[in-house]
């Protein structure tokens, strides 16, 4: 039976409607097939890369607490782009010519990552602040059109609230030491946390391309609307650890009932994106060396496994 | 400006001058689909899928990547190519044939409200 593309496509917008997943061997319109490889390929990016800032100082955390844990988190980043590259494989995209795609800088990946991590209260910063604010990007996809990508989300959801109190918990620890150390953590948060904001993208204004997502439901809320629930949610929680955010325009609005803060200054934003971020070829050099270093590995393992089935 | 949206869960990306079509195959490994069961008592349920150069290494990239936390006491590993699956195109045909026995559902038989435990 071949069903004509009318029909298919109604079935496909059904489907949403009624607020049923996408499956991996249905009809999809081109379009979405491309946002989903797309939106996927890139967060699997931002998980590999972002592998490195923190990776960075795994040799030198201060305890072995603290060295098991960064390692432990590490790896579940790792283990987020694997579940994200075997969901874009779903939808017929190869994971050997992602990477391809990543290491030729053909497809991006969150500039987040281009920063780097100075001191070790980065660590903490990144876990409290930038992994906040990917869980606020990322709870509202496990409920993702396309079945493959809300269920990958849904393990790394759980797994991220590790990452995050993993972060204030060394936060809260440094407060509690030298003026040292707190001011290293100040200036950890001074650093991070406008970048953080930018994690949203483009005021929704400048997001035309929202609405065909929010239709598909592929995406669940505006950047605006997951940039303030942020900020919302983080200002009690800087109270808490005894910081402050590097805005004096933030401040409680009781009319609105939530922050107001200032604005977000987008030329650096575009600037990272072009390429011009701190570590933006670091990052791609890295990962290219790492991919081409392992090639021997990949190659004599399929040697190794034609020799056995051979026997 | 160019179009960016925050669509990939870690933050901002650029959606203009990204491809995105699927790219030619090219990878060396082959594909394996994992199962886990999750504790005793529990069917093995499907988790995702890997890529491996043998079973024996399916196995262990399915312990590392799927198992982290104690979520298995035992893993399935198959290759993908070894699966057969019913194609979505023919949904309505092949599972017509239990569309239309309701008499297979308990709810399709009248009982009486004072008989007990039926």
């Amino acid at each position: 039976m071949t069903a004509t593309v009318p029909a298919l496509e109604e079935h496909f917008e059904h489907t949403i409607e009624r607020d049923q997943r996408i499956e991996p061997r249905d009809w999809v319109p081109e379009g979405y097939r491309k946002t989903m490889i797309r939106q996927i390929a890139q967060h699997a990016h931002s998980e590999i890369i972002g592998m490195q800032p923190e990776g960075n100082w795994i040799t030198r955390a201060p305890s072995l607490r603290r060295k098991a844990i960064l390692l432990a988190k590490v790896q579940d980043e790792a283990g987020h782009g694997l579940y994200l590259y075997s969901a874009a494989a779903t939808l017929g995209a190869d994971r050997a010519d992602l990477t391809d795609k990543l290491i030729t800088g053909r497809q991006k990946y969150s500039s987040i990552f281009n920063y780097p991590t100075l001191t070790f209260a980065d660590v903490g910063v990144i876990g409290w602040l930038v992994d906040g604010a990917a869980i606020c990007n990322q709870v509202p996809l496990c409920r993702s059109s396309y079945g493959p990508y809300a269920r990958a989300m849904i393990r790394i959801c759980k797994e991220e609230s590790f990452h995050q109190r993993q972060g204030y918990e060394l936060l809260m620890t440094m407060m509690k030491g030298t003026d040292q150390q707190r001011e290293m953590v100040q200036e950890a948060v001074n650093r991070w946390w406008w970048p953080s904001l930018m994690m949203f993208g483009p005021p929704d204004a400048d997001s035309p391309n929202t609405a065909q997502s929010m239709a598909w439901k592929v995406k669940r809320h505006t950047n605006d609307e997951l940039r303030q629930r942020f900020v919302d949610m983080s200002v009690p929680q800087a109270e808490a650890l005894g910081v402050t955010f590097p805005d004096p325009d933030l401040k409680w609005n009781a009319e609105r009932g939530h922050y107001d803060f200032g604005a977000v200054d987008w030329d650096e934003f575009k600037n990272v994106l072009k390429g011009n971020g701190p570590c933006n070829a670091q990052r791609i050099a890295h990962r290219r060396r790492a991919h081409e270093d392992g090639a021997w590995v990949r190659e004599a393992a399929v040697a190794h496994a034609g020799k056995k089935e051979r026997k | 400006m160019t179009e960016l949206t925050s669509e990939g869960g870690h933050g901002a990306v650029p959606l203009e001058g990204v491809p995105a079509a699927p790219g030619p195959v090219k990878h060396d490994w082959p594909l394996y689909e994992v199962f886990v069961r999750g504790k005793r008592g529990l069917n093995h349920v499907h988790v995702g899928s890997l890529h491996a150069a043998d079973d024996q290494m399916a196995l262990h990239h399915a312990r590392d990547l799927y198992t982290r936390r104690n979520e298995g006491v035992s893993i399935w590993v198959v290759r993908a190519a070894d699966i057969t699956a019913s194609s979505p195109d023919e949904k309505d045909p092949f599972f017509a044939p239990s569309g239309d026995k309701v008499y297979r559902h308990p709810t399709f038989y009248d009982i009486p409200e004072d008989v007990p435990h039926i």
